[in-house]
């Protein structure tokens, strides 16, 4: 057995990586992992980078034990558990320097102790199993499990915690309890008697995860549309949305069947192509139900002509876009946000849409309660950007809260007795000179009849070929826009008054961006930060950017979409601007961030970053 | 001038259904098709029905996607919602518009090129969702509203205004729906009212998917000489194989039928179906035997018309199977929506 090098004593600080063959059950040792030091009260991150592949292609899962409780991506390895010979060589490399690396020794690999650096840590895996487990998927199933236990022991991860998980997991089936207690047990035991442990790198009980809960953003999500009074979800499979409407449907099945009848309270409609389930989307909303959509990039390019009938016509709608890494098909399992250019302006002629930006699961929750109610008072198409990171990977969220005093605003609908004191029902005319008409679904009184049409209309609803008719409605649309940040949530701002420098950013950057400000701060360097979460942006995103004399803007996409966005519909000055990017297709880490404003504040030594008030 | 109004006028004498209405109040906004058109011929087809019916008009609801045809929505019944969507994409509102509220009457108008062409994948999937609803296909094997190019129910032969010759073989929907399983398949003439009444009415009231294909000729583009969808061409080639009489809800069936001739078929709501057969070798509510009888005919440049195939047991009606509770889902309250604040505390475990 090697000596292990010592390492700098971290606890609660470091990254495991693991890399295995997609299809062997790896994710749930993985999450055992990750779990027991959660409820360890240790904060910690867990990121999926998965093929594209049902079976055979490899795969890596991330686990950042953060005692700071830092949400983004680390930038550094520092134990690989390499579990797939295909790509010892490049995980190898991958690892930083004082690192260990712990691979499968059933099967020799003396080329892997040619980086000095490193400590290679034996275990074998295979031949443990071997020899206590029969059956071939069994052995492979449960080789996860051992490497769990090893684990477990050189990191110093309470074996009862992660016992409790078991339990709990295979409570009900004791053949499966035993086998997975046996496997983990044969990982540890083999590890407390063979070495050295636990390593530098270890974890220790806290009480940082108290009131909080491990989830990813799509399951938040769909929880949020079932807490919306959504009842029609309509779809076709696509990743990394897929989730969201598995998380829905489950939902439903538990909350909306009468237990008596089996009647169920909710419509899941599977759609033969994106193209119709934006079309299901409008049909049930017009008609005066909940819908939504959850999709990715090639379903929003799909979905563009009915997006503009829906605002042309003012059909409320919600489509949650869980951004996947494009142009075409791309890569459908890494993140990006590059779909925010054409979400703004989706569909042909003069459309503009609502935008929400979801920064991790806990608003993937409230914005998709949020969503629905800003669709049916604006009575528009409402987009909400999350991510692969957001939508697929768990993150560490206080507790959903809920209170029952919520009623969905369901806009400006007209009853049948509202109709019936109205001399004369026309859908366009802006009664409240607010630019919002009022709707009427079908149903309720031929009164209130009216014909939605995407061809020219006027205030009546009739058709017309006049342009002062076309005009007047294409104006008042405008209007409406313009309006739509009042019921659009505002940006979150931090700031410390007087710093000449500020990062403007969405979604998921923000763990990225707030450990990068942690990290600056530390250099002596302040700066400030605002968070969109909406489009048509608040009068406070142009404040922001009169206020700063350098704006960076942080966006994982490679042509600064958001960039594009603020200098269209502000009137920040261009050359204030400056991009940091990240489109490798993973998570952003705060490395880049950091990096990128030290290189350009260098490159500008008169910016004072530091607050200049006294 | 962009519109035209229509003047309501009644008459007192005019005869009124079981709501007091008239056939006037189930008129829509004025044509603006050419004269003559298959398709207002069909609007006053659906008129008829629905005052027969005795349709409230709030309980109709009127889809469309794009094209001659799908513009006669705003032609009849103008107390009832209606929705002119996008071309070919008519199936997915209705099927929307159907999963928020079961109990309404959906109608949606088509045509060849919104439903054979850009919208066949909509059509066909609407078909295997079965959700409930009538679908006319206004056929007429010509692209009006872009003056004249084939449509993909051209058969092949036929010749266009300027002379063409279409090659390529036909889609026929009667044909499509009976493959794919539709439970109620139908083929009808614009100028035969008094076969389309009774065909819409009974789709209206079959619990599913209903298709009925009319033949309903372009007067512009496709009513010459060797057109094989002209008005001379379909009165002599179009011809019924079975009669339909649809027979309202609690009303006594008065009329003597020879039994062995007659097949009744009782409908979701009560009401019934009397199918005449006029070719005694004809089984309409046996999918494969139809399936057959229509494509020998089609053979032989015969087009046989009437309700081709029905079969009322509704077990795959989209709420049957989703097992939708009977109201419809946009008036269930909040309150039996949300799962509420305890619920969520409870459930914040499961991710601990």
């Amino acid at each position: 057995m090697p000596g292990l090098i010592a390492n700098a004593n971290r606890v609660n600080d470091f990254v495991m990586k693991f890399a295995n063959v997609n299809g062997t059950g790896s994710a749930s040792a993985n999450s055992l992992i990750m779990k027991a030091i959660f409820r360890m009260g240790v904060p910690v991150t867990g990121k999926n980078y998965f093929p594209s592949n049902i079976q055979g292609l490899p795969t890596w899962y991330e686990i950042r034990v953060t005692r700071d409780g830092y949400a983004a991506r680390a930038s550094q390895v520092d134990i690989m558990v390499a579990m797939n010979a295909e790509t010892y060589s490049r995980d190898v490399r991958e690892l930083c320097s004082g690192g260990y690396l712990i691979y499968d020794s059933t099967w020799p690999r003396s080329s892997l102790l040619q980086r000095g650096d490193i400590t290679v840590i034996e275990v074998p895996l295979a031949k443990l199993v071997n020899e206590n487990f029969d059956g071939v998927r069994n052995r492979i199933l449960l080789k996860n499990v051992a490497y769990a236990g090893v684990i477990a022991a050189l990191i110093d991860v309470d074996l009862e915690v992660i016992s409790g998980l078991l339990r709990e997991s295979y409570g009900k089936k004791p053949k499966l309890l035993d086998s997975n207690t046996k496997a983990l047990r044969l990982g540890y035991d083999f590890v407390k008697e063979n070495l050295k442990s636990p390593l530098a790198l270890r974890v220790e009980h806290m009480d940082k995860t108290r009131g909080h809960i491990m989830i990813d953003g799509n399951t938040a999500a769909g929880l949020g549309c079932v807490y919306a009074g959504a009842t029609v979800g309509a779809w076709y499979p696509i990743t990394p949305s897929t989730s969201l409407m598995d998380a829905f449907k489950g939902f439903c099945e538990r909350y909306r069947v009468d237990p008596q009848t089996g009647e169920r309270n909710f419509a899941v409609l599977q759609a033969e192509d994106e193209l119709a389930a934006v079309g299901m989307v409008l049909g049930a909303s017009w008609n005066g139900a909940r819908a939504f959509t959850p999709t990715s990039g090639p379903g929003i390019s799909l979905m563009n002509e009915f997006v503009g009938l829906a605002y042309y016509a003012e059909v409320p709608c919600v489509i949650f876009d869980v951004q996947r890494v494009g142009p075409s098909t791309g890569m459908p399992t890494r993140t990006q946000q590059s779909d925010l250019l054409i979400c703004a302006y989706a569909s042909h002629g003069d459309t503009r849409h609502v935008l929400l930006f979801p920064a991790n699961p806990e608003e993937c929750f409230y914005m998709a309660v949020q969503a629905f109610d800003i669709a049916e008072r604006l009575q528009t198409p409402v987009f909400v950007l999350s991510d692969l990171d957001i939508g697929m990977n768990d993150w560490m969220c206080p507790d959903l809260q809920w209170d029952d005093a919520y009623r969905p605003d369901r806009g400006k609908i007209l009853s049948a007795e509202e109709l019936a004191g109205l001399e004369k029902f026309y859908r366009y005319v802006d009664r409240d000179d607010d630019a919002i008409t009022y709707r009427t679904l079908p149903g309720t009184s031929s009164k209130g009849a009216y014909f939605t049409r995407g061809s020219g209309h006027n205030q009546y609803g009739g058709y017309t070929e006049d342009s002062a008719e076309y005009q007047g409605v294409l104006d008042r649309l405008k209007r409406k826009f313009a309006n739509a940040p009042k019921y659009l949530p505002k940006p979150a701002i931090t700031a410390a008054g007087g710093n000449e420098v500020g990062i403007v950013s969405i979604g998921s950057c923000d763990g990225a961006i707030r450990e990068a400000l942690d990290v600056l701060r530390r250099q002596k360097i302040d700066v400030d930060y605002l968070r969109v979460k909406a489009f048509p942006f608040n009068s406070d995103v142009e404040s922001f950017l009169k206020s700063h004399s350098t704006v960076f803007v942080v966006e994982q996409n490679r042509d600064a979409q958001l960039k594009s966005l603020l200098t269209l519909e502000t009137s920040v000055e261009k050359s204030k601007l400056h991009s940091i990017l990240s489109y490798s297709g993973f998570p952003m880490s705060a490395e880049p961030i950091v990096n990128g404003i030290r290189a350009k504040l260098a490159e500008a030594p008169r910016l004072t970053a530091v607050p200049r008030k006294s | 001038m962009s519109y035209i109004n229509k003047p309501k006028v009644s008459h007192p004498s005019l005869p009124t259904n079981a709501l007091g209405m008239t056939r006037r109040q189930y008129e829509g906004s004025m044509s603006t098709l050419c004269a003559g058109c298959g398709h207002d011929s069909v609007t006053a087809s659906i008129i008829e029905a629905c005052w027969g019916l005795a349709l409230r008009p709030e309980q109709l609801v009127k889809l469309s996607g794009i094209g001659c045809s799908s513009k006669t929505t705003a032609y009849f019944v103008s107390g009832s919602h209606g929705f002119n969507s996008v071309h070919g994409r008519m199936p997915s509102i209705a099927s929307g518009a159907n999963a928020a509220n079961r109990r309404l009457t959906y109608v949606g108008v088509s045509g060849d090129g919104d439903s054979l062409s850009i919208g066949i994948g909509q059509l066909v999937h609407a078909i295997r969702r079965n959700v409930n609803m009538l679908y006319l296909i206004e056929n007429n094997g010509v692209y009006g509203l872009t003056k004249g190019q084939f449509s993909a129910s051209a058969d092949i032969g036929t010749k266009a205004k300027r002379g063409d010759v279409n090659s390529s073989p036909p889609i026929d929907p009667v044909l499509l729906a009976l493959t794919l399983g539709a439970t109620f398949v139908a083929r009808s003439f614009s100028g035969d009212k008094a076969q389309l009444v009774p065909l819409i009415q009974a789709g209206m009231r079959h619990n599913g998917f209903a298709l009925i294909d009319v033949l309903s000729p372009c007067v512009t583009f496709n009513d010459h000489e060797g057109s094989t969808k002209s008005y001379t061409f379909t009165r002599e080639h179009y011809h019924a194989a079975v009669e339909t009489d649809f027979v309202p809800r609690a009303q006594e069936i008065a009329v003597d039928y020879a039994a062995g001739e007659s097949i009744p078929v009782s409908l979701h709501d009560g009401s019934r179906v009397i199918l005449r057969k006029l070719d005694p070798a004809y089984d309409p509510t046996d999918r494969s035997a139809a399936y057959n009888y229509i494509e020998t005919k089609l053979k032989h440049n015969e087009y046989v018309t009437g309700l081709i195939h029905i079969d009322e047991t509704d077990s795959t009606e989209f709420h049957n199977l989703n097992r939708t509770a009977q109201a419809p889902l946009n008036s269930i309250p909040y309150e039996k929506l949300s799962p509420g604040r305890a619920a969520l505390d409870k459930l914040m475990d499961r991710y601990r």
